[in-house]
């Protein structure tokens, strides 16, 4: 039989071999987190909470790159999109992000050039077909994300494309959890690690961290079964009292990662420090352009002052993204914050932990 | 006209040159009475009883795609909706905004499409109007049909007709309408056999209504997919609808472009589709009679109607886990990773 890799991981057979095995194995109360948004909505499409026992408590962390993203990062780009010289492009997710005002898709609604991209190398082609206009693209995302941006950057400059630039809001994982591991309240027993970055990092980048926290860690894929033997590990891990490291996805993940992908990423960029959305700082999270590459920078390109802006009262995102909240505890949860009237970025993105909670549970 | 000639303001002022293209465009590829009478509105006899009417505008981004065009989709559109009232749809009326800058040959070719499936549909384009609008007034061609047909003594069908009990059929794949659109949109091309699936069902329905088997409910899952679709059904007719997703009819192709975007087949449109609720002991029988027409080869029963959660859509997922299928929001935008 050849692996065509479709439809094995989502056997229901194995799945269901391996939720009995969960069941048998599981004793104790334990809470594991996901730290990538396609998992939390992998877990919800897939009703993984609704087959395993009362003892697991699948929570979701930060791991949707648009919910992590500050207003202050949202005000930026709906400034760019105000500019009348300014076309900006970027990924579907941001459109419909509340800012402190407004969001992408009613600025495009009110007449500014917003354009909705499914790939970077889009935006550089706009920029080559407007040679009058500024192409902005609103950069936005983890280690999955970055390398191709940086290769688009890359790309600009050897075609000496000077009306193409980013504004960079780019951060990483490793950091992230290393910050939520020692933040009070929140506990885990279990990390479910994000496949897709590791694909890029490798499962050597969570190393530092996992020895440092020893809390059980899997990184794992996106079809159930994958998910399911994530848990399986966790479980098991935490039952015998023996935390690791496991790469539990290894058709995609190498321990090393991609080399290559992370050696155009930091030819591009450099770490600095990040603000997260509703958890504040993380040192050395974020990825911004090299002073080498500052032409392709928009912040400085258009000398632009984004004020501070408070995050809108009330909103749980940061406490629901570090698992201390369910969505359904926020106060605005169903009141005030539904994906039609999102108020924080957890509503509003697809892979958000809220517009999951909503779109799949009662 | 020639096929070079580009439409012009003129061609919809009223005037020789509106008149000229009315008569040798579109009286040709219509061609039937009641429309080369010319006359403000079309007069026709119907019988006595009850009738079907329904309207929808096309405004389809980009109009030429594969598995067909905005004109047969205006067409098939009309019908089905007056086909999913329980009717046998007649007679159609197609307003054309047309963009100056059009090409003739462009214009012709979206007419044609719509002459053919108004053959193939059994139906007549008995009235219409054209208007031609300043560049960037429309997005190159909007058109509006409207339909009306009659209904057979006997028939009620409506979204709040189902009950606990009965089985759900779908006529076949879902979302090929919608990835096919998507993928054809700026800087989305897979390389993929995906087509629209647009197509008139009214015969397909005149069959099962023919065979006297009870039907509770029939609605194309247009806009918003088979999930908005079975929401609103749900709630109309005050009833749980249980859905199995190891039935749910998906070709790979269009699951594999899913699984890509970020998608979720179960919003995504269909132009060809319909959902049958029917008795479940008529499931059988009912599914026999859709796989016979030919739109109708791969459909199947993708779940039941409940007494539980009254207003909810639950999916029993590929692993026996279960979660809600809500209504779509607003449109489903592409993730970023």
């Amino acid at each position: 039989m050849s692996l065509t890799y479709s439809q094995e991981f989502k056997d229901p057979e194995i799945s269901k071999a391996l939720v009995a095995r969960i069941r048998e194995k599981s004793t104790r109360p334990l809470r594991l987190m996901e730290v990538c948004g396609t998992h939390t909505m992998a877990i919800f499409r897939y009703g993984i909470r609704s087959v395993l026992p009362d003892t697991i408590t699948l929570l979701s962390g930060p791991g949707c790159p648009v919910c992590v993203t500050t207003q202050k990062d949202i005000d930026a780009y709906i400034m760019l999109a105000r500019r009348s010289d300014v076309i900006l492009t970027t990924f579907g997710d941001l459109m419909k992000v509340p800012g402190s005002g407004a969001s992408l898709a009613a600025e495009k609604a009110n007449g500014a050039d917003v354009r909705m991209v499914y790939s970077i190398f889009d935006a550089l082609a706009i920029a080559k077909e407007n040679p009058n206009k500024e192409v902005v693209f609103c950069a936005v995302g983890f280690e999955t994300t970055t390398p191709t941006i940086a290769g688009a950057v890359l790309m600009a400059e050897a075609q000496e494309l000077d009306n193409f630039s980013i504004y960079s809001a780019n951060k990483r994982t490793p950091p992230a959890l290393a910050a939520l591991m020692e933040t009070d309240g929140v506990e885990g027993d279990g990390f479910i690690l994000p496949g897709h970055v590791s694909v890029i990092t490798g499962l050597d980048a969570f190393a530092p961290t996992f020895e440092k926290y020893r809390i059980p860690s899997v990184v794992t894929g996106f079809e159930p079964v994958d998910i399911l033997k994530a848990v399986l590990k966790l479980v098991e891990q935490n039952e015998s009292n023996a935390p690791r490291l496991v790469n539990a996805y290894p058709r995609a993940v190498a321990d090393t990662g991609n080399p290559k992908a992370r050696a155009i990423m930091n030819q591009v960029f450099e770490r600095a420090d990040a603000s997260w959305r509703g958890i504040g700082n993380i040192p050395d999270s974020g990825m911004v352009l090299k002073k080498s590459f500052h032409k392709f920078n928009a912040a400085e390109k258009f000398d632009m002052s984004v004020p501070d802006t408070p995050e809108p009262a009330g909103c749980d995102c940061g406490r629901i993204l570090m698992g201390l909240k369910r969505p359904d505890q926020c106060r605005l949860y169903k009141k005030a914050c539904t994906p039609m009237h999102p108020v924080g970025p957890c509503m509003v993105s697809s892979e958000g932990a809220c517009a999951a909670f909503y779109k799949y549970s009662r | 006209m020639n096929d070079n000639d580009t439409i012009i303001l003129d061609h919809g002022a009223g005037g020789k040159v509106s008149h000229a293209m009315f008569s040798e465009l579109i009286l040709p590829l219509f061609d039937n009475g009641l429309l080369a009478k010319q006359d403000d509105g079309a007069v026709f006899e119907v019988p006595a009883g009850r009738m079907a009417f329904s309207t929808d505008s096309y405004t389809v981004d980009p109009i030429f795609f594969p598995g067909g065009n905005i004109g047969e989709l205006a067409v098939n559109g009309t019908v089905n909706d007056v086909a999913m009232c329980g009717a046998t749809p007649l007679y159609l009326s197609v307003g054309l905004i047309i963009e100056e800058g059009m090409k003739v040959f462009d214009l012709k070719r979206i007419l044609q499409s719509m002459a053919g499936a108004a053959k193939k549909a059994g139906v007549r384009i008995v009235t219409g109007d054209t208007k031609v609008v300043p560049r960037g007034k429309v997005d190159k061609i909007f058109i509006n049909t409207s339909g009306i047909g009659l209904l057979p003594v006997g028939v009620n069908v409506s979204g709040n007709g189902a009950r606990p009990g009965d089985k759900v059929i779908v006529s076949g794949t879902i979302a090929d309408h919608g990835v096919t659109i998507l993928s054809e949109r700026e800087g989305l091309k897979f390389d993929s056999d995906v087509k629209s699936d647009s197509a008139p069902l009214n015969h397909m329905v005149k069959a099962v209504l023919d065979s006297g088997c009870p039907v509770h409910v029939l609605r194309d899952p247009t806009r918003g997919g088979l999930g908005t679709t079975l929401n609103e059904i749900a709630v109309q007719s005050t009833v749980g609808i249980r859905l199995f997703e190891d039935r749910l009819p998906v070709r790979g192709p269009v699951r594999g472009i899913c699984e890509l975007l970020g998608f979720d087949p179960l919003y995504l449109a269909n132009e060809g589709k319909l959902i049958a609720i029917v008795p479940g002991a008529d499931a059988d029988k009912v599914l026999d009679i859709i796989r016979r027409d030919e739109f109708g080869k791969n459909a199947v029963v993708v779940g039941e109607v409940t007494d539980q959660d009254p207003g909810r859509v639950v999916l029993e997922t590929l692993i026996g886990g279960t979660r809600i299928v809500d209504m779509l929001t607003g449109e489903q935008l592409p993730r970023i990773c």
